[in-house]
């Protein structure tokens, strides 16, 4: 098995009497598609928002190609290369499809935006159409954000996360508000393009045909505990997930 | 817009205000010569207003450099206006990059009132201040011009063609921000903060840095004005004064840089007359004004400009 990648070690977070996680244990090794199971609550975002330093966790400890990166701020691990895209796309609506990627351009692939560089110059709008058609979504680049299908939506949220030198990407529901036909032909892009780049991969679904599908390991949660870890058919015929996150039959 | 338009487009608006000087009575030059003082001032608002601030204390930089002018000129005895400019200019850095990271990490309405704070803490503390005039405020001689002193007519004259060229010159580099990297990202934190830290830009120093530049291009405006009335005192960081910056800048929108230095012009002009025909209700005409131009240009008459060049493309 490849180098782990990210370790999560004994993390617990709780938000006043409700615990969302506790002593979460984890190692993703480089390369690999992990998914995430469990119910409403379950302490599945709470995870992708501790690694993003979102939140920071009460205890435990997280490092990233070993090193430790617990309660850094999100930009800062956005720069050592974990990237996320959101459950609802997190996209600049006043801007076009093209403007957003050009904002992921000029903060990952400059170093350091500049104040007299042109954000639309041949170079930049070339990468970012570039992007655009990797993800099928060229397109749509003149188009307004409210203009947008769900799944065009998430393409370029995913596109934009993108645009860096990305080694670990979190996807929280990468096809929640997708029309059904759409997903799949959504996750084989998302995953063929990650895969494409090694990138390490860890999202968040709730389609039991997706997660067997795409991920190589899953991890259930419940509760804010992780009650499974193994490959997909090991958990997903778990008494334990069965019984609390999947609620099929035993 | 491609940088050889831009600076055609600076030139020429150069000579169009330029040529002001030759065709334009004193009352009117000095007219233009604070509208487009204060213009720079609103100018720095503009740019906040990209990022989704806006500072109802752009009055503290203001004063700041009218009073850095001011005190520099009577103390020192230097009177050169490329000189004294540039001090203020740099006064107002210092205090701006100080006080900046400090409001970046406010939003709405709390950016505002503590911008707002600020400069009327400046106010209070200077009308407390009798060894610089308290609220009578201080005279200022008027500026040289590298060594040149003109006096009437042509002082005037050289002031407006100074101004209009720091506008031209602001205007144009404000413009090349808008459109740069930076620019393009302040843009985009005004729209969505939580994506723009998630790609790895820091917010707090976005919103910095275009409060930064506001309180130099306060600054700037401070001194010319100071230098056309030849008098300076503690109203200049007024709430009253600030909140003038803020209706020009609502009125111009944040699209458009000319539009700020055109919706300066207005506001001085529709002041300046319906002070004249009708003394006692002017404050009435402006509020008309401001409510026609918010219900009909919600984004400002920067749109005017947007919308043709969408309707041309």
């Amino acid at each position: 098995m490849s180098q782990s990648v990210l370790d999560v070690r004994d993390v617990q977070k709780s938000f006043g009497a409700v615990t969302a996680a506790q002593d979460i244990s984890v190692s993703v090794p480089e390369g690999a598609v992990y998914s995430l199971i469990g119910t409403n609550g379950a302490g599945k975002t709470t995870f992708v928002n501790m690694v993003t330093g979102y939140i920071k966790p009460d205890s435990g400890s997280i490092t990233f190609g070993g090193r430790n990166i617990t309660g850094l701020a999100p930009r800062q691990i956005t720069r050592l290369g974990i990237h996320r895209s959101f459950q609802i796309a997190q996209l600049c609506n006043e801007l076009t499809v093209e403007e957003n990627m050009l904002v992921a351009g000029a903060i990952h692939a400059s170093g350091r935006p500049s104040f007299l560089r042109s954000a639309h110059d041949a170079r930049a709008r070339e990468r970012a159409v570039a992007t655009l058609e990797r993800f099928r979504i060229a397109e749509h680049r003149h188009r307004l954000i409210p203009e947008l299908s769900g799944g065009v939506k998430k393409l370029l949220d995913i596109a934009m996360a993108m645009a860096g030198d990305t080694k670990v990407m979190l996807l929280d529901e990468p096809t929640s508000g997708v029309a059904a036909d759409e997903k799949f032909p959504i996750m084989d892009l998302v995953i063929e393009a990650l895969r494409a780049e090694g990138v390490t991969v860890i999202f968040v679904e709730h389609d039991m045909d997706i997660v067997t599908r795409y991920s190589e390991r899953v991890l259930a949660f419940y509760d804010g505990r992780i009650i499974a870890d193994d490959a997909p058919d090991e958990v997903l015929s778990d008494a334990d997930v069965r019984r609390y996150v999947t609620g099929a039959p035993a | 817009m491609m940088r050889s338009n831009l600076l055609l487009s600076a030139f020429g608006a150069f000579a169009v205000l330029a040529a002001g000087s030759v065709i334009l009575p004193d009352w009117a030059m000095f007219l233009f010569a604070m509208a487009l003082a204060k213009g720079l001032v609103c100018l720095g608002i503009v740019g906040m207003m990209r990022g989704g601030l806006v500072s109802f204390g752009q009055g503290l930089y203001y004063c700041l450099g009218a009073y850095t002018a001011t005190l520099v000129a009577g103390s020192f005895g230097v009177s050169d206006i490329f000189l004294l400019t540039l001090l203020s200019a740099g006064v107002c850095l210092l205090v701006g990059a100080a006080f900046g990271p400090l409001l970046a990490n406010y939003r709405g309405i709390f950016f505002a009132m503590l911008s707002l704070a600020l400069s009327m803490v400046l106010y209070g503390s200077l009308s407390k201040m009798s060894f610089i005039g308290g609220t009578d405020g201080l005279n200022i001689a008027a500026p040289t011009f590298l060594g040149w002193a003109p006096e009437g007519r042509p002082l005037q004259t050289a002031l407006y063609i100074y101004v209009t060229a720091l506008v031209v010159i602001a205007g144009t580099l404000m413009r090349i921000f808008f459109d740069s990297e930076q620019g393009l990202i302040t843009l985009a934190t005004r729209d969505n903060e939580l994506r723009v830290e998630y790609l790895g830009a820091s917010v707090r120093n976005v919103m910095s840095y275009t409060y930064v530049f506001g309180a130099v291009l306060g600054g700037i405006g401070g001194t010319i004005a100071v230098l056309a009335l030849g008098h300076v005192d503690p109203e200049f960081a007024f709430w009253t004064t600030s909140g003038e910056f803020v209706f020009v800048a609502i009125l111009a929108g944040y699209l458009s840089v000319p539009a700020v230095f055109v919706a300066a012009i207005i506001l001085e002009m529709v002041r300046s007359f319906s002070n004249l025909y009708f003394p006692n209700t002017w404050q009435l005409a402006l509020g008309i004004f401001l409510l026609a131009v918010i219900v009909m240009l919600p984004n400002g008459l920067g749109s005017l400009v947007r919308r043709r060049k969408e309707d041309a493309t």
